[in-house]
């Protein structure tokens, strides 16, 4: 990412990342976490729809590929820097103030459980400005709201580029109720997942 | 500087503390507020300031709020493997035992208790159990008492059964009537329903196993430590403690003093 890109982004150092994504998303997340080298400092927290309630495969399946430590989201887990977080199926995910992860059988948001809505908010509440949210392509409306919360606490909000997106409903969703900081391709938003580590440095 | 709506939810717990003596104060914090904006809604109210007027001044309001933050929702024989296990693995030892005392912790509107009483009875081990049956909502501690659901899930509940290992017809433990089922009340017959707070309350009993499942995940991690202190007080040597499918003891105080004999499905054993 050029200098004049990241003017553009409003790059602020940020704490943690959080991720959205539903239809479509297991492709997208593989494609911006592809950059992604050994020792990459910040969390990852990630919320991906998937149909089935039960038990999962993501973490196993994405620990195969990508060069950080992954889990599946367990209750009070401490938030470790440079782990890539999954929701587990059933569970809505939240980040609480001690910086740990507590999950919830709530009702369902839109018809999500996992909900991006929840990992968001809770996400913009502790983190504020230090937060960098991401959402990706669905078939759905969650993560707009969400979303929209993370820009009013002052986090930092992306769009995947709907032109770009499998599903373009989850991101057009959210550009009807207000304006990211950026809307970006994939290939975009994996450079600027390393950009962000970059600033978090210095 | 904190936002209006922090304090705002901070003194409305404060008040119902103060007021009522439930102490939500070491819930999940991300929990708690969703509850608290979902009840905004239903009780028409703009701010929390507005919430915190009605249920101090009205009880039978506060116990519509209580509704909201406790999230009475359970299912029979849920997460099917779980019972499966207690089954394979948990019964042929409590089968040593001469008498049993059974802790159900949270066990909102009887389902798992149900459930529980089943697999007993089908083990032989019913006659000889006496299960204790706590939860902090007076309303869904009497529909447990009832044992009176709704047949639209008895399917689901079936289904279920025939998976955690069900030896009968799942029909013979109800009668159907209307759009209900009324479960057996000799399933209930040593089963004594009682309003115990994991927050606030103490151990009342010596117990050979507990079961405290989706309930820890909407605590903090002071006040699950709480709760272990008093499952590890209660439990008797070697006894059994089940948690829900995404609980652990991992990250508690009290990782140490459990030994887990079925990590997958939550089932441990003091040590
Ligand atoms: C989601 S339900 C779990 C029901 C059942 N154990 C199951 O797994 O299906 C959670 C229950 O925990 C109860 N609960 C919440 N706080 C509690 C406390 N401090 N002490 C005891 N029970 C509590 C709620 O009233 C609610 O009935």
């Amino acid at each position: 990412m050029t200098d004049r890109d990241s003017q553009m982004a409003g790059l602020r150092p940020v704490k943690a990342v959080v991720i959205g994504a539903s239809a479509g998303g297991v492709e997208a997340l593989l494609t911006i976490f592809a950059g992604l080298k050994p020792g990459y400092r910040l969390p990852i927290i990630v919320v991906l729809h998937l149909p089935d309630e039960r038990r999962s495969q993501l973490a196993e399946v994405f620990a195969r590929r990508v060069a950080l430590p992954v889990r599946e989201a367990q209750d009070k887990q401490p938030i470790v820097p440079g782990t890539l977080y999954f929701a587990a199926p059933g569970y809505h995910v939240s980040v609480e103030h001690d910086l740990s992860l507590s999950l919830s059988q709530e009702e369902p948001v839109h018809y999500s459980r996992p909900a991006i809505d929840y990992l968001f908010e809770s996400a913009a509440d502790v983190y504020q400005q230090r937060l960098a949210a991401i959402l990706l392509t669905g078939a759905n409306q969650d993560g707009a709201r969400g979303l929209s919360q993370v820009k009013q606490s002052g986090g930092l909000t992306i769009i995947q580029d709907p032109d770009e997106a499998q599903v373009a409903t989850m991101p057009r969703a959210a550009l009807e109720l207000f304006q990211p900081d950026c809307i970006l391709p994939l290939s975009g938003i994996g450079r600027l997942l390393v950009e962000l580590e970059h600033i978090e440095c210095y | 500087m904190q936002r209006n709506t922090d304090i705002e939810l901070r003194l409305l717990i404060e008040a119902i503390y103060l007021k009522y003596s439930y102490d939500f104060r070491d819930y999940s914090g991300a929990s708690i507020k969703r509850r608290v904006n979902h009840a905004l809604r239903q009780f028409d109210c703009n701010t929390i300031s507005a919430l915190q007027e009605r249920i101090l001044h009205d009880p039978s309001a506060f116990m519509q709020l209580l509704q909201f933050l406790t999230i009475p929702v359970s299912e029979m024989f849920r997460d099917p493997e779980h019972f499966l296990a207690i089954r394979q693995e948990v019964v042929p030892i409590l089968k040593t035992y001469p008498s049993l005392k059974i802790w159900i912790a949270g066990c909102s509107t009887g389902e798992e208790v149900y459930s529980m009483a089943i697999l007993l009875r089908e083990e032989g081990l019913l006659d000889r159990t006496i299960i204790y049956a706590t939860d902090i909502n007076p309303r869904s501690l009497e529909k447990a008492k009832q044992g009176i659901f709704s047949l639209e899930n008895i399917r689901a509940y079936t289904h279920n059964y025939q998976k955690a290992g069900g030896q009968r017809s799942f029909a013979d433990y109800y009668t159907a009537a209307y759009d209900y089922a009324i479960f057996d009340k000799s399933l209930r017959e040593n089963v004594t329903f009682a309003d115990h707070s994991l927050a606030t309350d103490s151990v009342f009993s010596e117990t050979n196993l507990i079961s405290c499942r989706n309930v820890l995940i909407y605590f903090n991690k002071d006040l699950q430590n709480r709760a272990f202190g008093l499952f590890h007080e209660s439990l008797c040597h070697r006894g059994f403690l089940m948690l829900g499918s995404k609980e652990t003891l991992d990250f508690s105080d009290y990782s140490k003093q459990f030994t887990p004999v079925l990590k997958q499905e939550r089932i441990y054993r003091k040590l």
